[in-house]
């Protein structure tokens, strides 16, 4: 009873994954496979929020930062017509000193706005993205040079090159290379043949080969331990003090303030990271579109995990990303199936993605109200 | 002698707290501060830790001794460097880490890496081995058996305590330790426990600097006392001279009081308030078990060191903590919990946290008169259109009375309370605590944050609304030389139980052994309250 | 002596405020310079400040009952945009239309408020991010009802095929301009929307004496100062319940004031991301996350949404067609930000 309401809300997201599957009429080699990748995908990003929620400075919204770092890095990298797995390695290279930059900026805003860094993280990813806008839709091909003249958006007489970057940029030239380190497929047995020769009349999809990019997991997995690690050094103790009492931090001379900014240099340079292995995989980037919903998604994936503002695992990390991606996976068909319309299901998803924060900080609300009852008996 | 300070004076903006106060500790032993709250313990100990908060108000005269030696403290850290160690009455302890980490905050063992080669310091590691050793010597020398790698979260009071000692000792070379009321919080057993540890630490020739308000733990433990009283040195004594009646009185003192009021003693009034067995729920101000009686007319005042309860009592009774017990007003029961039904009981607070609970700050003087009856009694409402707005003309008229009456200060009765001073603050207070017109008015610290010209007149008021208003007045006030002023009677609250009740010109003695809980058993005095 | 004055003064008037008044008159000069019709400009100045007032007025109840800016407007916003289309479904027309769509958007705004100050009397410190969140899984909820409402009313649902109602809706031949057009005239080639500016001007109005009311008062020492408040036996959550009503209520009819104006109903994410804009409005007006005056909706609203209309051809002409949105994107969020970041002298 006691295991069901501490988990009560990666519970509820399991059961909620079952039930969309089942009607979601999908075969599970082909819901195997594109859960895989999803996890792949978006395991980093959502791992990059773990230190700033144990830095007690709630759940980073400022993620879409990294995301734009990470983007503006692979425009570069596009633009200098580097590729394979050169080309991502040089992304990476080229979005940390852009993420440092934006991380030690947004410390420096949280700092000055404590208790209210959620909020501040949200309104800064809409700010932040007009600015990127700016800079990619008016000042590129206009005051920032640009070799490559397909990149930018045609002139308005259609005659040449205008100014602005394109709506979506071809990332083909670096697609799965990491991914693609070391790919293993397993074929599933197909058991049609056996459902027909038992003479069972049900219909099953037929199976497909599941991939599993293990390099990209192991640079998860290498990543994993990095936490384990971090969270074993003196810095990582700082950020553990600071995040239970910053009053308590400051007397006992932990400078909290540059240990806070350094919790979100570090989970921007992660999320920027975790970008560029997304992207690697997606093979495209929606230069408009690519980093808006990346906070909004990441968080809920850490919350349907089972985090909380104020306590969060890499286990949970994980287990959400595989739940929410699920949801994300099943709920269209799911929706087409029950409500006749693929729609509803979108648009559930979405809802999901946003509700599970407002039901996890009242979850989260109440539990501490039940606590503090508990403890005055 | 490990440590002498000769001669140290001190004072904030023109107001001395510290005049030539000298203290001693010897090597080895267990010497005790004693005196009231604001006698200036904390000023000496904030000197000698060398807090900013005296170097950025002017520094202080005089000098310290470490060791023999002439030292210059200039930050808490530098103490450290010395030796000397401070454990605070609040805990500076994270709930979430285990005893080692807590003890071990920010002054972790760390073994280099490969990336801390790189990326320094902070990228060690942390050696927990070696710090579980480190801890363990720490605790052992304490003799206590706490596992180290507990969270401290769950663990008891005492034993929290001793994680602040240990940390402490486990900082390099410690001699001499300071240890602010490291009983109050503790139940009978567990001060036991910590005096034993005390005694076991001297033996290891740690000398310790107790201070703390239970006379007769300081009796027991002590090598020598040092008492003060209003900034200045009082007496130092050794063990064997000090006896818990001695340092009670050498601690209250013989203050002269000039009788602010003429008082008119009623021997046996008729009782506007009784209480019986008042329990209040008040964090730092816990009320236990409290009864007792206001006689219509008088002015009462609740006495008691910081921390023992007297604050809790009004606050409990005006429902403004959660509280158990009976109260009656006027031989009708008060139902508590309510602060609407003691409003309406013709009761009204004037609250010691004027700026927290007191005041709004940003909003005028007018509305922060007027609020409160307002809310509760309709007051300064006219009806439009079935709907209660206020009444701005009766309200700004209203607070111009006032504020003509009570002499406040302020641009103009629009005036937000934020840029008040301290005295007009409070006499906004005031007048909105009577703008409910009361008839039994609880008024706690009203002198507190108030520079000496302003006390005088808000005792003033108090004795003048007593007098031609008739309004029975109850002050908690943690000066006792201003309850001497002007009460009638004076209620000592000690650990949430009445101690006992005496007349306002009762012997220092009296006082001392009251508030120091000392008073002897079955004796407790009752002789105002007959 | 003058001088400290003035400085003072302009303290007072605020940083942000000054900058953007500043930035409008730029604006306008360059308007003018750039042969822009002036009358016309000047018309939709107080075209947007009269049918965004009451959304920006809607802020008041919350940041004085301490809630922060009523991030979760869209929520209000959606039950407007359901009286809207339930009238239309009915196939009113005109001012009853009008009135009846009010009617069931109070009803149902106030009903949500009451339903949402629940849960935000849950999660007090975090009302703003909650707001912010609740106002987006709302709206992508009711992107689902959209879709499956059993509406009828051609006008509304798709044209060919597909379920649910269109993006847009337009008003022609409903409510379009109805209050824009009520007792309008022309004064030096400027049109005057006297019927939105004084529906307008009511809401004040009834906000100015529910302040002034004994709730009112109440709900303002609430939102200063939870524990004097709570000493004087006022139940803070029953205060900052109502204040979650009023605001909600409020952003029902400011959503079919502005849908009016606009000419439109426009559904699914189109409420996304209204509250940001109206919450911007008050702060440059002067408001902070805690205090806010009517004057500050009044001046807010006007600077704000000026500078959105002057920009627009201003910014279209000199840079590209979506520069006035990056704008608008910009200055928006960046206020909220400085606000946000602001030291405010604190109540407790």
């Amino acid at each position: 009873m006691n295991f069901v309401r501490k988990n009560s809300v990666p519970l509820f997201f399991v059961a909620l994954c079952g039930t969309g599957a089942y009607y979601s009429g999908l075969g599970a080699s082909f819901l195997l496979n594109e859960i895989i990748t999803r996890l792949a995908r978006n395991s980093f990003l959502v791992i990059s929020l773990i230190i700033p929620v144990l830095a007690g400075m709630g759940l980073n919204f400022g993620i879409v930062l990294g995301a734009m770092a990470a983007q503006l890095a692979y425009i570069l990298v596009v633009n200098l017509e580097f590729r394979g797995f050169v080309g991502v390695l040089s992304t990476c290279v080229l979005s940390i000193p852009l993420s440092v930059l934006f991380g030690w900026l947004t410390g420096i805003l949280f700092n000055k706005a404590k208790g209210k860094e959620m909020i501040t993280g949200i309104i800064l990813g809409f700010f932040a993205n007009g600015l990127y806008q700016l800079v990619c839709l008016t000042f590129v091909g206009w005051i920032i040079p640009v070799r490559l003249a397909s990149m930018l958006l045609p002139d308005k007489s259609g005659a040449g090159p205008g100014i602005g970057l394109v709506n979506t940029i071809d990332l083909r030239s670096v697609q799965y290379s990491i991914d693609n380190l070391w790919k293993i497929r397993i074929t599933m047995p197909d058991i049609r043949n056996f459902c027909a020769w038992m003479g069972w009349d049900v219909t099953i999809p037929p199976s497909i080969p599941i991939t599993i990019p293990v390099g990209t997991f192991l640079i998860i997995g290498l990543l994993c331990a990095g936490m384990y690690f971090l969270f074993r050094t003196k810095l990582g103790q700082d950020f553990r003090a600071v995040g239970q009492d910053r009053t308590i931090a400051e007397v006992s001379g932990i400078a909290v303030d540059r240990v806070r900014v350094a919790a979100i240099v570090f989970s921007t340079v992660l999320a920027g990271l975790g970008q560029i292995v997304f992207l690697q995989n997606m093979g495209n980037l929606q230069t408009y579109g690519s980093h808006v919903q990346v906070g909004t998604f990441a968080v809920a994936s850490l919350l349907i995990g089972g985090a909380s503002v104020a306590r969060a695992t890499v286990g949970q990390a994980l287990l959400g990303t595989l739940l929410f991606h699920t949801l994300f996976v099943v709920s269209p068909q799911a929706g087409k199936n029950l409500m006749g319309n693929v729609q509803v299901g979108e648009f559930f998803r979405v809802f999901i993605s946003y509700a599970v924060f407002c039901v996890a900080l009242a979850l989260h609300a109440w539990r501490r109200i039940r606590d503090r009852n508990a403890g005055d008996e | 002698m490990i440590l002498e300070m000769r001669n140290i004076s001190k004072d904030y903006a023109g107001n001395r707290v510290l005049k030539g106060v000298n203290l001693a500790v010897e090597e080895g032993e267990i010497h005790s501060l004693i005196g009231e709250n604001g006698a200036g313990k904390s000023t000496l100990m904030n000197v000698l830790f060398g807090m900013p908060v005296i170097r950025n108000t002017g520094g202080f005269t005089g000098e310290i001794l470490f060791d023999g030696r002439n030292v210059d403290i200039s930050s808490p850290k530098e103490a450290m460097k010395l030796g000397i160690g401070m454990v605070h009455q609040e805990f500076v302890l994270l709930p979430g880490f285990s005893v080692l980490e807590n003890v071990k905050l920010n002054r972790e063992k760390t073994k280099p890496n490969f990336l801390s080669r790189v990326f320094g310091k902070k990228m060690e590691t942390l050696d927990y081995p070696a710090m579980r050793r480190d801890v363990r010597a720490a605790l052992d020398s304490l003799e206590v058996s706490i596992d180290e790698m507990m969270p401290v979260r769950g663990l008891p009071v005492g034993y929290m305590q001793f994680v602040e000692i240990a940390r402490e000792l486990d900082k390099s070379k410690i001699r001499l330790l300071v240890l602010d009321e490291p009983t109050a919080v503790l139940t009978e057993s567990e001060a036991d426990t910590l005096l034993g540890a005390m005694r076991r630490l001297r033996e290891k020739g740690i000398s310790i600097l107790f201070i703390s308000h239970r006379l007769t733990e300081v009796v027991a433990v002590s090598d020598h006392v040092t008492i003060m009283r209003d900034g200045e040195l009082v007496d130092r004594l050794s063990g064997g001279e000090a006896d818990v009646e001695r340092l009670a009185e050498l601690m209250v003192g013989r203050r002269v009081t000039e009788s602010v009021r003429e008082r008119s003693v009623p021997e046996t009034g008729a009782a506007i308030l009784s209480v019986r067995n008042l329990r209040v729920h008040m964090p730092g101000e816990e009320v236990r078990d409290v009864s007792l009686e206001v006689r219509r007319g008088e002015i009462l005042g609740f006495a008691g060191l910081a921390g023992q309860g007297k604050v809790g009592i009004a606050n409990g009774i005006m429902g403004l903590y959660p509280a158990e017990g009976d109260v009656t007003k006027d031989g009708r029961a008060v139902p508590l919990n309510n602060p609407r039904e003691a409003m309406n009981a013709k009761m009204a607070l004037v609250s010691e946290d004027r700026r927290g609970v007191g005041l709004l700050l940003d909003q005028s003087i007018e509305l922060n008169i007027a609020i409160r009856a307002m809310q509760t009694q309709g007051k300064f409402l006219k009806k439009i259109a079935g709907l209660n707005r206020i009444d701005a003309a009766a309200m700004r008229a209203h607070a111009a009375r006032m504020m003509r009456d009570l002499d406040i200060r302020a641009g103009g009765e629009g005036q937000h309370t934020r840029r008040l001073s301290g005295g007009n603050q409070q006499k906004v207070c005031i007048a909105a605590a009577l703008t409910l017109s009361p008839d039994l008015l609880f008024v706690s610290e009203p002198t507190r944050g108030i520079d000496i010209g302003a006390k005088k007149i808000v005792l003033d008021l108090l004795c003048d609304l007593n007098r031609t208003h008739g309004v029975t007045i109850v002050i908690t006030s943690s000066e006792l030389a201003e309850l001497r002023a002007v009460c009638d009677r004076i209620a000592v609250i000690y650990e949430g139980r009445l101690a006992g009740i005496v007349p306002w010109n009762a012997s220092n003695r009296e006082l001392g052994l009251l508030m120091a809980g000392a008073a002897k058993d079955g004796r407790a005095s009752e002789r105002g309250a007959a | 002596m003058r001088d400290g004055m003035v400085s003072r003064g302009l303290r007072n008037f605020g940083m942000a405020r000054s900058v953007i008044v500043v930035f409008l008159v730029y604006l306008l000069a360059h308007a003018f310079y750039l042969g822009l019709p002036m009358g016309q400009l000047f018309s939709s100045m107080l075209v947007r400040f009269g049918m965004n007032g009451i959304l920006a007025l809607a802020m008041i109840p919350t940041i004085q009952a301490g809630m922060g800016p009523n991030f979760a407007l869209p929520l209000g916003i959606i039950c407007g945009l359901v009286g809207g289309t339930a009238v239309i479904e009915l196939n009113l027309r005109g001012a009853t239309a009008f009135a009846a769509a009010i009617v069931v958007a109070v009803v149902l705004g106030a009903a949500t408020g009451w339903l949402y100050a629940l849960l935000l009397n849950r999660v007090k410190g975090q009302e703003m991010t909650v707001g912010t969140y609740f106002g987006f899984s709302i709206v992508s909820l009711m992107c689902i009802f959209w879709t499956l409402a059993p509406f009828h009313n051609k006008e509304m649902i798709w044209p060919y095929g597909g379920t649910g109602l269109r993006n847009t809706i337009t008003l022609k031949g409903w409510f379009d301009r109805i209050l824009d057009n009520l007792w309008s005239f022309r004064v030096m080639g400027v049109d005057i929307p006297t019927g939105t500016l004084l529906f307008f001007a009511l809401f004040c109005l009834l906000m100015w004496m529910f302040l002034r009311s004994k709730t009112g008062v109440a709900m303002t020492a609430v939102g200063n100062n939870p524990r004097f408040a709570r000493s004087m036996g006022l139940d803070v959550d029953r205060y900052r319940l109502i204040a979650s009503v009023v605001s909600n209520a409020l952003a029902a009819v400011g959503m079919l004031v502005y849908a009016q104006s606009f000419g439109f109903l426009q559904l699914y994410q189109a409420p996304l991301f209204m509250a940001f804009f109206a919450v911007a409005s008050v702060l440059i007006g002067g408001a902070s996350m805690k205090r806010i005056t009517l004057s500050h909706v009044l001046i807010g609203n006007f600077l704000f949404q000026s500078v959105l209309v002057v920009s627009m051809p201003v910014a279209n002409v000199v840079f590209s067609d979506n520069m006035s949105e990056i704008l608008r994107i910009i200055i928006s969020n960046g206020i909220i930000l400085y606000a946000l970041t602001r030291k405010e002298a604190d109540a407790a």
